[in-house]
Formats: structure tokens, C-alpha cells, sequence
């Protein structure tokens, strides 16, 4: 008789000691979660986390202050580039990110984003587009895609009545003060490898005094796409990455 | 006192006042008539080693404001009256949120675009809170040059003893105008101050959180109540000017360059026997009630004289009710009035006419 192999366990997967050890308020399949656990990982894998101060925004992820053990200031709707530009300046020694959902970000917050990234505030934004305003219930945002139904489009966005999608990591890789802008996904284990690379190239931006590091991650809203969160998740396949392409937009540092 | 008298603006006496108190962000979007402070600051604030940002708006710069003062350095923004209702979002944030900083409003004529003349019909919003949500700001009311140093220097001291954003609420007259200014000795901020609040990157202690969200059942209330008390405990900071008001059968309450001009008047209706006298507040909140109430307690008739069409007057009435009223002389928004302009009103309300 062969006896059995003997199984050793080797721990290969843990909770960065940055993320709180308690459960979130998002919902099933969110992808919230899983950017700020990259979001943390990065910052432990640079050694940020007793010298960031984070910005939290409005929308389902006002709450980052639950869960990223940092020192984080809240701001209003749509100013957390702004507030994070008053944090920078004050504090230059600090690592700085804001997290914006795309309603806070290209809708009530557009100036306040652009004109930071022109800047080049040497900050760090990390930019979830979910193409809908998760927290109030799903309304139109400005980066909802054409044909995608929504409380307040509910015949689907039709770029005559309100427009097309606003590509942001593109509109910000336009901008001169931009050190880095890259659009990423988490849907699968291939992207998620590749946004975590893009979260890191932006930290190395600021660590560097590059200027302005951007990332904007395609991420699920199952509740209010109406969707399981396998279903959300293969939209973002489907739909979003071919209408959001995903890449690195600007690199300044690679150029020159 | 450093003793050197400078010959300067009202605005750029704000701008040394704000240097000489430590402050050391400036962020500011053009408006007129206030544009002396961030033209000056452009270049002495980064010359004593601090930052300037012309913000992309009146939004972005309280904003800025807000996050530097969640990092407890000294901050500042100025503007008039159409971007200061734009900084009531981020001003509302920082009492929630209770962030020191000072913001200053150079008030012209409204509504709406008005005009760029003087006026002090800002007042409502200044000292009522003029954001969202049951809040205070202190409000302190130059009417000289040289108060428009000592009030900016001593604003934030208070924005950091009571952890709250502080107005001055100033306008074109005291802005544009330009007198002699002692300066004070440029303090030297203590490193510690706001230490047990304000972040700096976490370091080895526990993660700190500034906010004013308080989701939790009963967690506002509990925050409200907090708030609540500390405005009280401002009324400890009451300021005013009391000019010949033991005497008088009737006491003008006016506040900033009217408070001076009224003064003026005043002085001209005393040397023809009147007996009339002059509070000028000068904290707008917490406002002077208590005095005022005592002056009503001594039998003293009332005249209110504001810029505007009548908004302090409001307070007066209240501060004095059960034993007095007020009466009210009011200057068009945009209008600039003259000593002589107010000496009919005053001899009628003297006559208790
Ligand atoms: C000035 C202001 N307007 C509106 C709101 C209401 N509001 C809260 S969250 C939100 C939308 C956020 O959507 P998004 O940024 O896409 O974030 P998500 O919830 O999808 O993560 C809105 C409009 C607010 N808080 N403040
Ligand atoms: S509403 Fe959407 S964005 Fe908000 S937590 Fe739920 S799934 Fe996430």
C-alpha cells in the first residue's frame, strides 16, 4: 500500500496588513474591493503606508476610510482633486491619491480633474468607472455607454439626447502636466496583473516628482447594471473594454 | 510690535497680516475688488517659503483650503461676494469636518453679478453660516487698515483655538483704501499645533480620518451637539468698538468702514450737543448681544446702519428685544456714502422720530 504524499500548506495569498480585517459594505461582485486591495498592495510593496494621506470622494467609495488604514481626509463631491492639491502643497513630503467613481470624476468634478492634472499636481488618482452613479441608485453618468439603460436614460444613452461617453484616460493623457494615464480592468487574472502595474507605474510618478499619475479602472456595478456578478463581469469584456480601450495612454518617463 | 509703519492697502494689509500669522498656502481665483492679496501673495508667499495656487475656480480653491487645513498648516483664500458663494460647499465641509482656516470675503454690491462698488450685503451669509447644514463660521469685521492686519493675524489664532474656519468680512472701502500699518513681529507657528488632529501620513500611530459624514444612528447628533457648544464658547471672543456710548440717549450700531464713517458723523452731531454714541461690532459672530442688551437695559434708543438694505438690524432687534428697538438707515449696495449722508438719519432717530 502507498501511503498518501504528505501535504505541507505554504500560505501564498493574504490580506495586505493595510486593508482592515473586516468585511465591506459593497455589494456582491463590486469591484471596489478588489482596486483598493491593489491600491494597498502597492502601497505596502513601496512602503507608503505611514506616509500617505488618501482623499476620499463621493459615491459608493466614500468609505475607502473603512477599510485602507491611512490618514484620509474627505471631500466634497466631485473636489477631491482639488482637496488633494491643498494636501499636496501643504504636505510635499506625503505620498497623496485620491479615489473618484466617474460621476464624481467626469461629471460634477471635470474642471477640478483637469485642472490638477494640468498641473501636474504630483498626485495620484485612481479613477473607477463603472459607466453609473452606483450610490444614489444608478443614474446616468457621464461615462455611460450608448444604448446602456439607466434610472435616468431608460431607453438606453443616445449620444443625440445626451452625448457620448467621455473617455478620460485619454483626455488626460492630452494634458501636458500628466506624467501617466493608463485605463485598466480587473476582470480577469491576465488584467488584473497588468492594473497592477499601472497602479504601480503611477506611484513611481509621484515618488519621482514626474507629475500628475493617473488610472482609470473598468469596473462592475451589478446592482444597478441589473446584472449577476458573472454577467457584470463578462460585460466588462464585452462591451466596456471595446468601447473603453485599455492601455497606457502617456508614460512621460518612457518617452524621453 | 516690530514698530516699521508701512503705507499699504487694506488688501495687502490682509496679506501681510496672513504672512506675519504663519500662513503659509494661499489659494486664491480673481475677483475684483480683491485682487491686490493674491497679486502680492503670488510672490511672497513662495519668497517665505509657502505655496500659491491661482485656482481654476472659486470651488477649487476652498477645496485647496480644505485639504491644506486638514493637514494643519495655516491657510488661507480670499474673494468677494459671487466666489464666496461659491466657497459655501467647502466652507460647510471644513465646520463639519472642524478645519481651521481663514477665508476672506472683500464685499461688493449683489445680487447676483451687482456690481464692483462697496457693500456689506454678504452679511446674512457670513455670520447665518451661508452653506448647508447647522453651522458658524466667526466673522470679524476690519474698518481700518490697520485692523484689517491685526484682524487677519488674530483670525488664525482663532481658526485654530476653535478648529473652524474664520471669515473677514471687509469690502471695497477698507480693501482699496491706504493708511499707515504697524506690523507685528511674524510669528513662529508651534510645529505641534493641531498635533493631535491633523494628518501627516499615519506614521507609527493609528490612521487618522477627517470627515463630515456621520452615517451611524444618532452619530450626528452627537456631532451637532459638539458643534453646537463650541459656537457658544465663542461668544467668549466678542468684540467691539464702543465710541461715546455711556452718556448717549442714542446708540448707532454700524460695523466696518459704515462702523467708520458713522463714526465720522457721530463725532460732528456730539460737537453740536447731541447726545449720540457708536457700537461698532467687531466679531459679527459671535455678535455683541449682551452688550447691546445692556445698553438697551440703560434706556439707549437704537439706529442700525448697514450697506445693504437691512440685514444686521435683524440681530440689533433681537439682541435688544422686551426692552428697545431699532431703527434702521440703510445705504444702497454700490452706493459710497459720506459722513454727511448719515447726519439727518441720526438726528431723526435721535429725536426718536
Ligand atoms: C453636490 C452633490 N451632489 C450630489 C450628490 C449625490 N451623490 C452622491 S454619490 C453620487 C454619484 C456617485 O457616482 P460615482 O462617482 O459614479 O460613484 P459610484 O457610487 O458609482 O462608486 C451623487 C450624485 C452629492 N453627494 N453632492
Ligand atoms: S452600487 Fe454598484 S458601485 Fe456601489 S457598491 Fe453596489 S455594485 Fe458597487
Amino acid at each position: 500500500m502507498s501511503s498518501m504524499p504528505e501535504i505541507k500548506e505554504e500560505l501564498v495569498f493574504d490580506r495586505p496588513g493595510v486593508l482592515a480585517d473586516k468585511p465591506t459594505h459593497y455589494c456582491p461582485g463590486c469591484q471596489h474591493g478588489v482596486i483598493h486591495r491593489i491600491v494597498a498592495e502597492c502601497l505596502e510593496e513601496f512602503g507608503l503606508v505611514e506616509k500617505t494621506i488618501a482623499v476620499s470622494s463621493i459615491g459608493c467609495s466614500v468609505f475607502l476610510y473603512n477599510y485602507l488604514m491611512v490618514d484620509t481626509v474627505e471631500a466634497p463631491h466631485g473636489r477631491a482633486p482639488a482637496e488633494a492639491t491643498g494636501v499636496k502643497r501643504a504636505r510635499p513630503e506625503a505620498f497623496v491619491f485620491a479615489y473618484q467613481g466617474d460621476g464624481d470624476l467626469a461629471s460634477i468634478g471635470l474642471a477640478e480633474i483637469m485642472h490638477a492634472a494640468n498641473r501636474g499636481e504630483k498626485l495620484t488618482i485612481i479613477f473607477v468607472n463603472n459607466t453609473v452613479y452606483g450610490m444614489t441608485g444608478g443614474q446616468m453618468a457621464p461615462t455611460t455607454m450608448i444604448g446602456q439603460k439607466t434610472t435616468t436614460c431608460p431607453a438606453g444613452r443616445c449620444a443625440e439626447r445626451e452625448g457620448g461617453p467621455m473617455r478620460m484616460a485619454e483626455i488626460i493623457a492630452g494634458l501636458d502636466g500628466v506624467a501617466y494615464s493608463a485605463r485598466v480592468a480587473v476582470n480577469s487574472i491576465k488584467n488584473l496583473a497588468q492594473a497592477k502595474r499601472a497602479v504601480r507605474r503611477a506611484f513611481e510618478t509621484q515618488l519621482h516628482g514626474d507629475g500628475f499619475g493617473f488610472v482609470e479602472f473598468l469596473a462592475t456595478c451589478p446592482t444597478n447594471w441589473r446584472m449577476t456578478p458573472v454577467a457584470a463581469n463578462e460585460r466588462v469584456a464585452k462591451e466596456m473594454i471595446p468601447g473603453f480601450p485599455l492601455g497606457v495612454y502617456k508614460d512621460a518617463a518612457k518617452e524621453d | 510690535m516690530s514698530g516699521k509703519r508701512i503705507f499699504i492697502k487694506g488688501n495687502e494689509a490682509i496679506a501681510h497680516g496672513a504672512l506675519a500669522a504663519g500662513c503659509r498656502c494661499y489659494f486664491g481665483y480673481p475677483i475684483t475688488p480683491q485682487n491686490d492679496i493674491p497679486e502680492m501673495l503670488s510672490s511672497a508667499m513662495p519668497a517665505a517659503g509657502g505655496q500659491f495656487v491661482q485656482a481654476e475656480s472659486e470651488v477649487a480653491a476652498a477645496n485647496m483650503l480644505l485639504g491644506a487645513a486638514a493637514c494643519g498648516v495655516r491657510a488661507m483664500t480670499t474673494s468677494s461676494s459671487p466666489g464666496v458663494s461659491l466657497m459655501q460647499e467647502a466652507i460647510s465641509y471644513m465646520a463639519g469636518s472642524e478645519l481651521p482656516g481663514v477665508i476672506v470675503n472683500m464685499n461688493r454690491g449683489g445680487p447676483g453679478l451687482g456690481d464692483i462698488g462697496p457693500s456689506q450685503g454678504d452679511y446674512f451669509q457670513s455670520v447665518k453660516g451661508g452653506g448647508h447644514g447647522d453651522y458658524r463660521t466667526m466673522v470679524l469685521a476690519p474698518a481700518t487698515c490697520q485692523e484689517c492686519y491685526d484682524l487677519t493675524f488674530e483670525a488664525f489664532e482663532l481658526a485654530y483655538k476653535y478648529r473652524n474656519p474664520v471669515l473677514l468680512l471687509g469690502d471695497a472701502i477698507v480693501g482699496q483704501m491706504k493708511e499707515p500699518v504697524v506690523p507685528r513681529e511674524p510669528l513662529a507657528v508651534d510645529p505641534e499645533e493641531g498635533g493631535d488632529w491633523k494628518l501627516t501620513g499615519r506614521g507609527q500611530r493609528a490612521p487618522r480620518l477627517l470627515k463630515s459624514l456621520f452615517l451611524e444612528d444618532g452619530a450626528l447628533a452627537g456631532q451637532n451637539i459638539l458643534l453646537q457648544r463650541k459656537y457658544e464658547s465663542m461668544r467668549d471672543e466678542v468684540r467691539v468698538e464702543d465710541f461715546e456710548t455711556k452718556d448717549a440717549e442714542l446708540v448707532v450700531v454700524a460695523f466696518g468702514s459704515i462702523g467708520r464713517i458713522a463714526k465720522s458723523a457721530v463725532r460732528t452731531l456730539r460737537a453740536e450737543g447731541l447726545k449720540v454714541g457708536l457700537l461698532r461690532p467687531i466679531t459679527l459672530y459671535p455678535f455683541p448681544d449682551s452688550v447691546l442688551r445692556e445698553l438697551a437695559a440703560a434706556g439707549k434708543r437704537f439706529l442700525t446702519i448697514e450697506h445693504n438694505l437691512g440685514q444686521m438690524v435683524d440681530d440689533v432687534r433681537l439682541a435688544v428685544r422686551g426692552l428697545a428697538d431699532s431703527a434702521f438707515y440703510g445705504v444702497f449696495p454700490g452706493n459710497l456714502p459720506t459722513p454727511d449722508e448719515f447726519l439727518e438719519p441720526i438726528r431723526a432717530a435721535a429725536k426718536g422720530a
